[in-house]
This record gives C-alpha cells, sequence and structure tokens, in this order.
C-alpha cells in the first residue's frame, strides 16, 4: 500500500548515495543521537510555565525542529530524511492513535456518530474538491509564461485531498491544551480519526487516475465502493483483532507480568494486517482499541492497567514530540519552490472551504440533531481544523516523475501546516476564553451521577418501549444485553462477568478513595473534594428509642474535644474504606482480584451478624469517631489500641485473622460483662464494614466491675487516641508505599 | 403516511397541543399507540403496559408504570396520589416531559424545562409522596437497577446507595453536627446535586419520525 511501499523511484535517488563514508556514517548517527535527546529535553518547556500557557507544545516543537534543522545545516552537514515516510507511517504514527483510541470515551463518541462522520466524510470530500478544484481554476488564469499553466485537474485535486484532511495529531496536541468541552472535542477528534480511511481512498484514486488521464462515471462509482470497502474493512480487522485480544486475556492470569504485551502486539498487527490489505490502518487501530478495552480492563491486572496507560502515553508523547520536531527540520532541510500565487490561494482556500463546509454540514446535521450546534460550536469546530504532519507526509510520499510540481506541493503543504499550527493553534486558546466557550467539567463523576445516568437510560428505553418507537436507546438497550448475555461470557474470565456496570463503577471508586487516602498518610491531611462533616451517622435514620443520648459517661467537654480533632479527619471516605484494612492492602488485593475481596467482605458480615447476636446493645455513643479514627488511618492507632488491649476489655476483632478462636473468646468474655451494659447499637452500614470494628470500652453503668477502673483506661485511651502522632503514621507509612 | 392526512380528532388536538406542546402529527402517532395499548378503549389501565414484551426487561419498569399513573405529573398544582386508569389527555401530558426542548428558548425558560424533568425524576423516587427521597426509597432505587444482575445484590445495593446519600449530604448540607440527622433529599438538594448533569439535553426522546410499522406489534 502507499504508505509502506515507497514508489521504486525515490529508492533509485538514494542508491546514489549509497556508498557513505565511515566519517558520514558516524556523522549521521550522532545527529540521530543529537535530535532524540534534544527530543527528550524539551518536554521542559514546562518548567517555563508562562511560555507554555501562550504557546501550545506544538508550536515549541517545530520551532526547536527549525533550530536543529538550521544547526545541521550550517554545520554544513547533509541533513538525513528523519521524516521517511516509512518511519513515520510506522513508528510514529501507530502509538499515538492507540492511544487515542484505547482512552476514546465511547459513549459520548457513539451518541455524536452520525455527526462525526458527517464531518469526516462529507466534509473532507466536500474540502479536497473545493481546495483542489478552485486552484485549478486559479492555475488556469495565470498569464502565460507561468508554471502554473502545466498543473492539471487531477493532480491539483490531489493535492486538495491531502492538504484537506484535519491532522489528529495536531489536534490532540492543541486540544489538550484548552480544556474544551466533551462534545466538541469528541467532534473535532472524532472528525480527525475517522476522515483517514476518506483520505486513502481519494488519494489513492487520484494517484492512479492521474496516470490514467480520464476519468469515467464508473470509476466515481467504484471510487464510493472502494471507500465503503476501505473504511468498513479497516474497522472489521481492528474488531476482529481485538476481539482477539480480549479472549486472550482471558486466560493471562498466571501470566500477569506479559498482559501489557498483548495489548499492544494485537493492536499494532491489527494496524500493519490493515495496511498490508489496503485498508484504513488508523480506523483498524482505533476499532481495536475501542473494542478491547472493557474486556481487558475486567480481566487483567491492576497493574496491568497501569503499565499499559502509563506505556501508551510515554510512547504517544514521544512520537508526537519527535513528529512536530522532525517536522521542523524538513522544512529548512527540503528543497522548496515557493510560488507566491499557489501557496497564499491554497492557505486562503483551507481556510474558506473549511468554514464553509462546517456551516452548510451543521445546517443539515441539526435537522436531526436534539442538542443543537450553536454558532460559537461552529466556530470551534472550523477553526480547529488543523493540518499536521499526515499531510506532510502523504506529499512526501508523490512521485517526483508523475508530479514535477511536488517541491511545491510540499511547500505549500508546509506553509498550511505551519499556518494552522501556529496561528490557529496559538489563538484558539484566547478565542474559547473570548467566546466563553463551554469547558470541560472538572468535576468528578460523582455516584449519584452514575446511577442517574443509568436510571434515565432504563427510563428512557422504557419509555421508547411504550411509544413503540424503535430508536436510539432501544438498539443500545439491545446492544447492551446481547454484550452481557453472550459476549461478556466469552471474554471475560470469571465472576467479573457478571458484574453490572453500577457495581464495577462503585468498586472503581472506592479503590481511588482508598489508594488517596493511604497516600495522603492515613487520612491526616483532609482531602480537598468534598469539605464538609458530614457524615455516614447523619443520614442514617435513628433507632426509635434514643437511649444513647441518655448514657454518656464521658464528660461532655472531653467529648467536644475529642470530637474536635477527630471531626476534621472523619470523611466519607470512611465508609469506602470499611473492606480494607492494613492487612489486605499490604497482600495487595489487586492481584487477588475482586472474588476474594468480595468473599472476605461476606465473611466479614457474618461475622459481624454473629457479634450482633451475642451484644444486644445499640452502638457507640458520640465518641465512635476516636473508634473509627483508629479504624482509618492505617496504623498508629489501632496497634496501640492493642497494648491497651489487655487492660481495656475492648471488643477487637482483628482482621488479620477473621475467624480465629481468639476474637471469639473475647466475645464470649465480653457476654458475660454486659449484662447490663448498652452500647448504642451501630447504624447500619457499619454492619458491613469489614473494618477493625472496635467497640469503645463504654462505662455505662456504675457497676462494670469486671472492667477495673475504666476511667483511668479511658482516659488513657483517649489521650493516646487524642494525639494521633504525625511522624508515627508517616513511620507506618513508607513500609506500605515503598 | 397516508393516515396523517385525515385526523379525525383535530379539534380536539388543538387543546392538547396547547397544553403538552406536541404537533398534531405527533399526537396523532401517540393516539394511534394509547388505541392499540389499550385495545381500542378510552383509558389505560397498570395491565395494558404488560402487552409490551421490551418493557418486562426493563428493571425499573414498575417505576415507569407508576410514573404514568401519579397524579404529580399531570401537571395539575399540588394533586397528589394515583389513578387507576388514565385517558390520552394523561398519557401525553406524561409524553411531554420528554419532549426536545426548542433550540429558540431563552434561559429562563430552558431553566422551566429543566425543571420539570428534573421534577418528574423526583417524582418517581420519592414513591410515598412526601416531597423527600428518603434512604430506603434511594435504597430502593438502586436495588432496583441492580436488581438483574442478582448475584451480589443487597448489601451492594446498600453500599452504594448510602454512598449516594453521604455524597448528596455533603453537598447540599456541607456541615452537620454528629447528632444531626439529614431527613432525606428535597427538591432543591436534588436540583443542585443533579446540576450539571445537563438533563434537559439528555431526557428526550425523538418524537419525529416514528413509523406506522413498528406500532404494529
Amino acid at each position: 500500500y502507499i504508505r509502506l511501499y515507497p514508489k521504486r523511484q525515490r529508492s533509485e535517488a538514494e542508491n546514489k548515495d549509497v556508498p557513505l563514508s565511515l566519517s558520514e556514517e558516524l556523522q549521521k548517527q550522532v545527529l540521530h543521537n543529537e535530535s532524540s535527546v534534544l527530543s527528550s529535553v524539551f518536554p521542559g518547556f514546562h518548567l517555563i510555565p508562562r511560555l507554555s500557557s501562550i504557546v501550545p507544545e506544538s508550536c515549541l516543537l517545530i520551532t526547536v525542529g527549525l533550530l536543529v534543522g538550521g544547526l545541521i545545516k550550517l554545520a554544513g552537514e547533509k541533513v538525513p530524511p528523519v521524516l521517511d515516510s516509512k518511519l513515520f507511517f510506522l513508528c510514529l504514527l501507530p502509538p499515538i492513535i492507540l492511544d487515542a483510541g484505547y482512552f476514546l470515551p465511547i459513549r459520548p463518541f457513539m451518541e455524536n456518530l452520525g455527526t462525526i462522520l458527517m464531518f469526516a466524510v462529507v466534509g473532507t470530500l466536500w474540502n479536497a474538491f473545493f481546495v483542489g478544484g478552485l486552484l485549478y481554476a486559479v492555475c488556469q488564469m495565470q498569464s502565460a509564461p507561468s508554471d502554473l499553466l502545466n498543473l492539471e485537474l487531477l493532480p491539483c485535486l490531489l493535492f486538495g485531498s491531502v492538504v484537506s484532511a484535519v491532522d489528529p495529531v495536531a489536534v490532540l496536541a492543541v486540544f489538550e491544551e484548552i480544556h474544551i468541552n466533551e462534545l466538541l472535542h469528541i467532534l473535532v477528534f472524532g472528525e480527525s480519526l475517522l476522515n483517514d480511511a476518506v483520505t486513502v481512498v481519494l488519494y489513492h484514486l487520484f494517484d492512479e487516475y492521474s496516470s490514467v488521464g480520464t476519468v469515467t462515471v464508473v470509476d466515481a462509482v467504484l471510487g464510493v465502493l472502494c471507500f465503503l470497502v476501505v473504511a468498513v474493512g479497516g474497522v472489521l480487522v481492528g474488531a476482529i483483532y481485538g476481539i482477539l485480544a480480549a479472549f486472550t486475556s482471558r486466560f493471562t492470569s498466571h501470566t500477569r507480568v506479559i498482559e501489557p504485551l498483548f495489548v499492544f502486539v494485537y493492536s499494532y498487527m491489527a494496524y500493519l494486517s490493515a495496511e498490508m490489505f489496503h485498508l484504513s490502518g488508523i480506523m483498524a487501530l482505533i476499532a481495536c482499541g475501542a473494542v478491547m478495552r472493557p474486556y481487558v480492563e475486567a480481566n487483567i491486572s491492576h497493574k496491568s492497567h497501569t503499565t499499559i496507560k502509563y506505556f501508551l502515553k510515554m510512547w504517544s508523547s514521544v512520537s508526537e514530540t519527535l513528529i512536530f520536531i522532525f517536522l521542523g527540520v524538513a522544512t529548512v532541510d527540503g528543497d522548496h519552490s515557493w510560488n507566491w500565487t499557489f501557496v497564499t490561494v491554497t492557505v486562503i482556500l483551507c481556510l474558506v472551504a473549511r468554514i464553509i463546509g462546517v456551516v452548510g454540514l451543521t445546517f443539515i446535521i441539526n435537522k436531526f440533531r436534539i442538542v443543537k450546534l450553536t454558532t460559537k460550536d461552529q466556530f470551534i469546530i472550523a477553526y480547529g481544523g488543523l493540518r499536521g504532519a499526515i499531510a506532510f507526509s502523504l506529499g512526501y510520499l508523490l512521485d517526483n516523475d508523475r508530479y514535477p510540481m511536488r517541491r511545491m506541493f510540499l511547500t505549500a503543504i508546509i506553509t498550511v501546516v505551519f499556518f494552522t499550527v501556529f496561528v490557529q493553534g496559538m489563538t484558539i486558546k484566547p478565542l474559547v476564553e473570548l467566546l466563553a466557550v463551554k469547558k470541560k467539567q472538572e468535576a468528578k463523576r460523582s455516584i449519584n451521577e452514575e446511577i442517574h445516568t443509568q436510571f434515565l437510560d432504563h427510563l428512557l428505553t422504557g419509555i421508547e418501549d411504550i411509544c413503540g418507537h424503535y430508536g436510539h436507546h432501544h438498539w443500545k438497550d439491545k446492544l447492551n444485553r446481547f454484550n452481557k448475555k453472550y459476549i461478556k461470557k466469552c471474554l471475560i474470565a470469571g465472576e467479573r462477568s457478571r458484574e453490572p456496570q453500577l457495581i464495577a463503577f462503585y468498586h472503581k471508586m472506592e479503590m481511588k478513595q482508598a489508594i488517596e487516602l493511604v497516600e495522603s498518610g492515613g487520612g491526616v491531611k483532609l482531602p480537598p473534594s468534598v469539605p464538609s462533616t458530614v457524615s455516614m451517622q447523619n443520614i442514617q435514620p435513628k433507632k426509635p428509642p434514643p437511649v444513647e443520648r441518655a448514657l454518656p459517661q464521658i464528660p461532655k467537654g472531653r467529648e467536644d474535644e475529642i470530637r474536635k480533632i477527630l471531626r476534621g479527619n472523619l470523611q466519607k471516605t470512611r465508609q469506602r474504606l470499611r473492606s480494607y484494612n492494613r492487612h489486605t492492602l499490604v497482600a495487595d488485593p489487586f492481584e487477588d482480584g475482586w472474588s476474594d475481596l468480595l468473599l472476605k467482605k461476606s465473611k466479614m458480615i457474618e461475622l459481624e451478624k454473629k457479634m450482633n447476636n451475642y451484644l444486644t446493645v445499640p452502638a457507640a455513643p458520640p465518641d465512635s469517631p476516636t473508634i473509627t479514627r483508629a479504624r482509618l488511618s492505617s496504623d498508629p492507632q489501632t496497634y496501640q489500641m492493642k497494648q491497651m488491649s489487655d487492660s481495656v476489655p475492648t471488643i477487637q476483632v482483628d482482621l488479620a485473622s477473621p475467624q480465629s478462636p481468639d476474637s471469639l473468646s473475647l466475645l464470649d468474655e465480653l457476654q458475660r460483662a454486659d449484662q447490663r451494659r448498652e452500647l448504642r447499637r451501630r447504624p447500619p452500614p457499619d454492619e458491613e464494614e469489614g473494618g477493625l470494628m472496635m467497640r469503645p470500652p463504654q462505662a455505662r453503668g456504675g457497676d462494670q466491675g469486671e472492667e477495673g477502673g475504666p476511667s483511668a483506661k479511658e482516659q488513657r485511651l483517649q489521650r493516646c487516641l487524642s494525639d494521633p502522632g504525625p511522624s508515627a503514621e508517616d513511620d507506618e507509612d513508607e513500609p506500605f508505599l515503598s | 403516511m397516508g393516515a396523517l392526512n385525515s385526523l379525525p380528532d383535530e379539534p380536539q388536538y388543538v387543546g392538547l397541543a396547547e397544553k403538552t406542546g406536541f404537533s398534531f402529527e405527533q399526537i396523532g402517532i401517540l393516539h394511534k399507540r394509547f388505541k392499540q395499548l389499550s385495545n381500542n378503549g378510552e383509558t389505560l389501565r397498570r395491565e395494558d403496559f404488560n402487552t409490551i414484551p421490551d418493557l418486562l426487561c426493563n428493571p425499573i419498569r414498575s417505576e415507569i408504570i407508576e410514573a404514568f399513573f401519579d397524579r404529580r405529573n399531570f401537571r395539575q398544582t399540588d394533586a397528589v396520589g394515583t389513578v387507576h386508569e388514565i385517558g390520552f389527555g394523561e398519557f401525553l401530558l406524561v409524553m411531554s416531559h420528554f419532549r426536545p426542548p426548542s433550540i429558540r428558548l431563552d434561559d429562563e425558560q430552558k431553566e422551566v424545562i429543566r425543571t420539570e424533568k428534573l421534577r418528574f425524576l423526583f417524582n418517581m423516587h420519592d414513591t410515598d409522596n412526601d416531597g423527600t427521597i428518603t434512604l430506603e426509597e434511594y435504597r430502593h432505587v438502586v436495588e432496583e437497577l441492580l436488581s438483574r444482575s442478582g448475584a451480589l445484590g443487597k448489601e451492594t445495593a446498600k453500599g452504594i446507595a448510602d454512598a449516594a446519600m453521604l455524597e448528596v449530604a455533603s453537598i447540599s448540607m456541607g456541615h452537620m453536627e454528629p447528632d444531626e440527622f439529614y431527613e432525606g433529599i428535597t427538591f432543591e438538594h436534588f436540583n443542585k446535586l443533579l446540576k450539571e448533569f445537563e438533563v434537559e439535553s439528555r431526557m428526550n426522546i425523538r418524537f419525529m419520525n416514528m413509523d406506522t410499522t413498528t406500532l404494529c406489534k
């Protein structure tokens, strides 16, 4: 295919350079190394904050490339053709596309698929023909001595198709930094991904036709057919490889270390296979990533997931950097043929075509959309149509014989790329601010929103069914059910295949909160998410006899003191952590999988039930924050509590050994001691909480003889609990975190 | 669609069109569907909804059906309680909650529509009509959503509902004494909670292109 098999023409030119002397070889190597070192240094731009807020990173990188190229030229060396199209399409482009495809937000993408396809297909076609056609017309209007008169229609159209495709790399680079709202982001980005099929087909077609010379209607129809095959074929190839990858990941529970490898290998193979059959490699890669992700993520270990995520980000970052730098180098080096008319007309036509295309298409699209696109949206979409390295590489691949104007084309392409990246890229951020375009939501996805999203889905599906209308939601629901019934069973290992989405989301959130809490040093620092003092107690309905308030034995002042100190640390994350204690964390629950965790949880619940049977007591009084604080923090409180335990009869469930006879014997002891004691019954959620359930040593009645001077012990207890001793905590944290 | 050329009940439709905002075409189609569901009767009962096979797989089926019979959704001020059967007018009123907002609305009108839709959702959750969604009611909602998964069931549902409730309380109340009790989610809290949810653009059905072939089931 075009991208993989450069024409013979170029290799002949390279043959002349074959006998390189040793010193030249060395110089070549040094240059390569220099450019890679330079490129790895340049993410250091982030250290200059003001600079990177004004100028997008892509511009800076191109500038660096220009400098490097200039330096090399000054040194009198011949710049190696670093932006070799083969290198570009085989090595530099796939990581970026895979990163985009794997992390593609499926829901907004699917919801807007119609719009995206319209822009990608019809928009690109319009751009190509408009630019190509008008350029030809302008060329014909030139006076006699001009070169441009020799330019025929088909090469113009070819040029138009190359220069009109919105580039995913450039769009990603610029849009990452402006944090625009999800809808616009997915529209422009989706368009840049899907227009690959169109570009491929047009390029191929015009290339072939320009050698034939004439085009008939049959050819045009065949062209359309070709497009369908390329696009759909690419997606199918990607989907097949995605399913294969998902299926493979089902069996990798014993070889966790190489799980990320499967993801990368299958994706790359999808890309190569598609390119080999002259299908759209980019679409294959996107389809592969998007299809395999839900299943793979359910199967692989947490560590593999992290590995995949960071490797993808790393590779795509490096690729992007290299692409822009090499673009700069190639600009300095390339042999240009500057033609004022051609270049300026190209740039103007590109802009005009884009604007007209977007406005016209939106007019049609809005008739079919529920959420219409406003003028502001249209402007951003039009303005966000950046060209990039793909256009350049495609131009580079053109055959020099057949296209004598190749150098002029390249110059024009580079000018357009520079214009869009520099001018549009730099000004889009201030324009977004100026127009007050809606930005990306900063808020974390809350569990309420997730519940309501699901609820709304079912509701709308139900209403559609009542209307008898087979709409959007109906088919989505059918697909989901099919997915759940058949596909998930095949592709996801074990218990996870039956886990509904809401629970999966909830668990993910729990995990995240748990990790955050541990990393923040056991709760000493308050997570800033929702600064409130509302806790589980506040929402639990009180039991009818409010016995608890009648029994406070701790002096009120002490209560308040403790409460004040510990209130700040009691956050909603408390009940997130209930299934974790130090031991399960150390044993790395991520590796054991959810089923184990859930088993443990259910065991804990059973144990609780047993305990509740022994104790006919209401739950803890106001200073239960003390205890829960102990339960929360990874460590020191618990150990300190243990020291006290021999003198103070506490109900201590040490989860290191949930069913150990020791804990149960303690219970027996307490059962005898507790005839008159009344501890307030814990609010219901605590029943499920598997954390260390420490019942406080509340000396309720005066005649708890066995407790032996409860007040003294209590005070010691409370004193030690009210002094958390941050340094101790940090020490405790180290071994786990390292 | 030739059937639309002759709408026998057109004079009645004018009143309905004004109240609900549907076009005559849409009302005609929905009337057809109503007749189908009610077996050409004048009123619709709960059992009539059982004839829709796809609805049986829906986890929140009972809530949806209840919503049709809930007086609070009939746009009569201060009506509470449920009815046993509904006429076409009420059917249309309930359906109108799912109409997409016109693009030409100003912010105030958009706010009104948004409040309406949120109110509908609220009413679906608040089954005992007391104006707040208590923890029990919310738990019920989550249980229903998870009801088709069976396996993990009640405990997890409880946990999720509790977490969600805690979140609402944190967002709405901010600061609470440990012995204060959060009664339940009132409509203002509900509004605040789902501020970012964009209900007005998500809670919509396309009533435009319904064709009669699919209606014949």
